[in-house]
C-alpha cells in the first residue's frame, strides 16, 4: 500500500511539471507582451520595461518558472492576476465551485439517466427500446455542447419560460440587493447545464454500460448463478451489475477529473462563471498567473480522481491488491 | 422404479443468422441413483447442449427443444421458469468445464456457496456458512475455515473445481452434471477430481452425466456411455460392452485415439477430416465423410439407432454386422497393440 502510495505522489509530480512547465513554453512562446497590455495605450517604452521588471517578465523563462514553482510550494501561492491585481488563489476559489456544481450535479444526472437504460438496452438488446436508444446516444454522442446548450436555452428558457435563460446563482450567499441565491435559487439556474452535460455524457454511458452488460451476462459465472437456481433478478443484481460498473468506476474517474479542468463550452452558452470561462478571458488578456492557476488547479484534480478511482477499485475488485 | 433422470428423443435447435442449427437431434438415454453416465464426443457434437437443455439454460430466445426430460418421473422440458429455478441447483446439480471463470470474481467463495444454499433453504445465513464449511472440507480444501473467505482468483485450478463440486453439492442433489470437469486442469489434478466425484458419488448417492471428450476419462468413472456425433447418439452403451464391442466406426477412431503406454512411439490415431457445420450437415450419415467404410447407403439415408448384442447396446451403422466384426477384430490388433 504504502509502496504504491509513493509510486503514485511521484507520478503526480511528474505529471504537475509537465502540466506547468508546457503551459509556461507555450506562453512564453507566444508573441504578445502582457507588460505593455497592462501598463496601458499610453505608457512610454521606459514604463512598459519598469512593469516588466516589476512582474519578472524580463527574466529568463527558466528563471521564471523556477521562481514560479518557489512561490507555489513555499508560500502555496498561485501569485496575482496581470490584469485584475487579484490573488490567483482568490480567483480559483471564487470560479471552482460554480465548475464544481456543474460537474457533480451533472454527473448524477448523466448517471441517473444512463444506468437504468443502458441496463435495460442490455437485457432487450435488439428490442424496440434499445434501437430507440441507440439513436439517442447516436445523436448525444454527435452533437455538440454549445448547439445542445442553446437549443435548451432557447425552448426552455426563452420560449417557455420554464428555466432561465443563463447565469448563476451562489448556493450560499444571496448576492446583496436581489433574491438570487440559496440552494433552491442555485439548482433552478442549474437544471439546464446539467440537462446539457447529461445529455452529452449520458449517451457516451449508455453505450458503455449496455456493452458491458451485455458482455458480463455471457460470463461463465452467471451461467453458474443460474444453474444454482437463482432468479433473474437476483443473477442481476447480485452477479452481473458490480462485474459491468467495475470499467465505468474508472471511466467516471477521469471524466470527472477532466471535467473540473474547465467545461468550457457549456459554461460560456449559460454564461457560469466556472473555471471554463474564466480561462477564456484570461486567454484573450494573456493573464498567464490565472491561466497557470486553472491548469495547476485542474491537474490536482484529475490526479486526486485518479487515486480515488484505484482505491476504490481496490474496495470493488478483491482481484486488485494495491501492492 | 422410473429411473432417476430419463431423456427422450430431446431435440434442440438454434436460430441463427444463418439459418437453423440442430444442434442436439433426438438424443435419449437415462441415469438411475449411483450411476454414472458418460456423454462423448468431440467438440461441437451437442454434448453440452444436451445437459443445458436438461437444466434449461438454453437461451430461450434462440433455443427451441421439443421431446420428453423426466425427472423423478416428472417432466421438467418446458416447465416454467419457476419449476425449473427450483429443480436447478437443488435437485440437478451442474458444474463446468472452466473453473477459472465459472466463479464469480468479486464475491467470497463462502458468499457463493452460501448462495446455493440460501436460493433454496430457508434458512439462516450462518447456517448456510456452516453447511458451506462442510461441504469444502468434504470435497477436500486445506484450512478451509479460513480459505472460505477467499476470493476465487485465491485458489488454483484444481482447488477451483473442488470449490465448484462443494457448491453443486451444497443441497444434496440427486443428480450432478459435470461438463467436461477436468478438461482445463493438468493431469495431475483431472485425476484427483475424479477420484473425489467418485467418492462423493458413494456417500451422496447422486447420479451423474459426465460430458467429456475424453475417453480416459470415461473409462475411469462410467457406467453407461453415450457416444454423440454431430448432434446424434451414434452409439449407446454399457462401458463395459462399448469398450470390449464397440459397433461404430466413429467409437472405433475415438478408442484409436487414446494414448497408451505400450513402449510404442507411433503416431496417435486420428480420425481425418473436420467435425461437420450443424448448419449445413452432410447428407446421410453425418460421420459418412470421415469413415473409412462409407459405401452408397451411407450418403443417401440416415441410419436408425438399432439394437445389438447386449441389452441396451445401439448403434447407428449400416454396415452388416458380419462386416463390423471383422473390421472391429482387425482394429483390436492395432489399437490394443501387444495384447495379441
Amino acid at each position: 500500500m504504502l509502496q504504491f502510495l509513493i509510486r503514485r505522489l511521484l507520478w503526480a509530480v511528474f505529471l504537475f511539471l509537465a502540466a506547468t512547465l508546457i503551459t509556461y513554453v507555450i506562453f512564453y512562446v507566444v508573441p504578445a507582451d502582457p507588460a505593455k497590455q497592462m501598463c496601458g495605450r499610453a505608457c512610454t517604452q521606459e514604463d512598459v520595461a519598469r512593469v516588466a521588471h516589476h512582474l519578472g517578465l524580463d527574466r529568463p523563462v527558466y528563471e521564471q518558472y523556477g521562481r514560479y514553482l518557489w512561490q507555489l510550494v513555499g508560500h502555496q501561492s498561485l501569485g496575482t492576476s496581470y490584469t485584475t491585481r487579484q490573488e490567483v488563489n482568490h480567483i480559483i476559489a471564487q470560479t471552482a465551485p460554480v465548475t464544481a456544481s456543474l460537474v457533480f450535479g451533472g454527473a448524477f444526472f448523466w448517471l441517473l439517466l444512463s444506468i437504468p437504460v443502458g441496463i435495460l438496452s442490455a437485457l432487450r438488446a435488439r428490442s424496440i427500446g434499445d434501437r430507440a436508444a441507440m439513436v439517442f446516444v447516436l445523436v448525444g454522442v454527435s452533437a455538440h455542447p454549445v448547439w445542445i446548450g442553446l437549443i435548451l436555452s432557447y425552448f426552455l428558457g426563452y420560449r417557455l419560460h420554464v428555466t432561465p435563460i443563463a447565469g448563476y446563482c451562489d448556493f450560499f450567499n444571496p448576492s446583496l440587493g436581489s433574491d438570487c441565491g440559496g440552494p433552491v435559487q442555485w439548482a433552478y439556474h442549474m437544471i439546464l447545464p446539467w440537462m446539457t452535460f447529461m445529455l452529452l455524457f449520458a449517451a457516451l454511458y449508455v453505450r458503455l454500460i449496455r456493452a458491458n452488460v451485455m458482455e458480463t451476462m455471457t460470463e461463465d459465472y452467471v451461467r453458474t448463478a443460474r444453474a444454482k437456481g437463482a432468479s433473474e433478478h437476483r443473477v442481476l443484481s447480485q452477479h452481473v451489475l458490480r462485474n459491468s460498473m467495475l470499467p465505468i468506476v474508472t471511466i467516471l474517474g477521469m471524466d470527472i477529473g477532466l471535467a473540473l479542468g474547465g467545461a468550457i463550452f457549456t459554461e460560456s452558452v449559460f454564461s457560469l462563471p466556472g473555471l471554463g470561462r474564466q480561462v477564456l478571458q484570461s486567454y484573450s488578456n494573456f493573464d498567464l498567473p490565472v491561466i497557470l492557476g486553472v491548469v495547476v488547479f485542474s491537474t490536482i484534480c484529475i490526479i486526486i480522481f485518479n487515486l480515488v478511482v484505484d482505491v476504490l477499485y481496490a474496495v470493488l475488485d478483491p482481484r486488485i491488491r494495491l501492492e | 422404479m422410473t429411473a432417476t433422470l430419463e431423456v427422450e428423443d430431446l431435440r434442440t435447435s438454434f436460430r441463427t443468422d444463418d439459418g437453423i442449427v440442430k444442434a442436439v437431434d433426438g438424443v435419449s438415454f437415462s441415469v438411475d441413483k449411483g450411476r454414472t453416465l458418460g456423454i462423448v464426443g468431440e467438440s461441437g457434437s451437442g454434448k453440452s447442449v444436451t445437459c443445458l437443455t436438461v437444466m434449461g439454460l438454453n437461451d430461450k430466445r434462440l433455443a427451441t427443444s421439443s421431446g420428453s426430460v423426466r425427472f423423478g418421473g416428472e417432466e421438467i422440458l418446458g416447465a416454467s421458469s419457476d419449476k425449473l429455478r427450483k429443480v436447478r441447483g437443488d435437485r440437478i446439480a451442474m458444474i463446468f468445464q472452466d473453473p477459472m471463470t465459472s466463479l464469480n470474481p468479486v464475491k467470497s467463495i463462502g458468499w457463493q456457496l452460501e448462495e446455493a444454499v440460501l436460493v433454496h433453504q430457508d434458512v439462516t445465513r450462518s447456517l448456510a456458512h456452516a453447511r458451506a464449511l462442510e461441504l469444502l472440507n468434504a470435497v477436500g480444501i486445506p484450512h478451509a475455515d479460513t480459505r472460505i473467505s477467499d476470493y476465487p482468483h485465491q485458489f488454483s485450478g484444481g482447488m477451483r473445481q473442488r470449490v465448484m463440486i462443494a457448491m453443486a453439492l451444497v443441497n444434496n442433489p440427486d443428480i450432478l452434471i459435470a461438463d467436461e470437469p477436468t478438461t482445463a486442469l493438468d493431469v495431475t489434478t483431472q485425476a484427483q477430481i475424479l477420484r473425489l466425484m467418485q467418492k462423493l458419488q458413494d456417500e451422496f448417492r447422486m447420479a451423474i452425466v459426465m460430458i467429456t471428450h475424453d475417453l480416459g476419462v470415461i473409462a475411469e468413472i462410467a457406467d453407461d456411455i453415450v457416444v454423440m456425433y454431430a448432434g446424434k447418439v451414434v452409439e449407446q452403451a454399457s462401458a463395459e460392452d462399448l469398450f470390449e464391442r464397440p459397433q461404430h466406426p466413429y467409437t472405433w477412431g475415438l478408442l484409436g485415439s487414446l494414448p497408451r503406454l505400450t513402449g510404442q512411439t507411433e503416431r496417435l490415431y486420428q480420425i481425418p477430416g473436420q467435425p461437420p457445420s450443424l448448419l449445413r450437415p452432410p447428407s446421410g450419415c453425418a460421420f459418412h465423410p470421415r469413415c473409412e467404410f462409407t459405401f452408397e447407403r451411407c450418403r443417401a439415408e440416415v441410419p436408425e439407432l438399432v439394437a445389438f448384442g447386449e441389452p441396451g447396446h445401439r448403434h447407428r451403422c449400416f454396415l452388416d454386422n458380419a462386416r463390423r466384426q471383422q473390421i472391429w477384430e482387425a482394429k483390436k490388433l492395432e489399437i490394443k497393440g501387444e495384447a495379441a
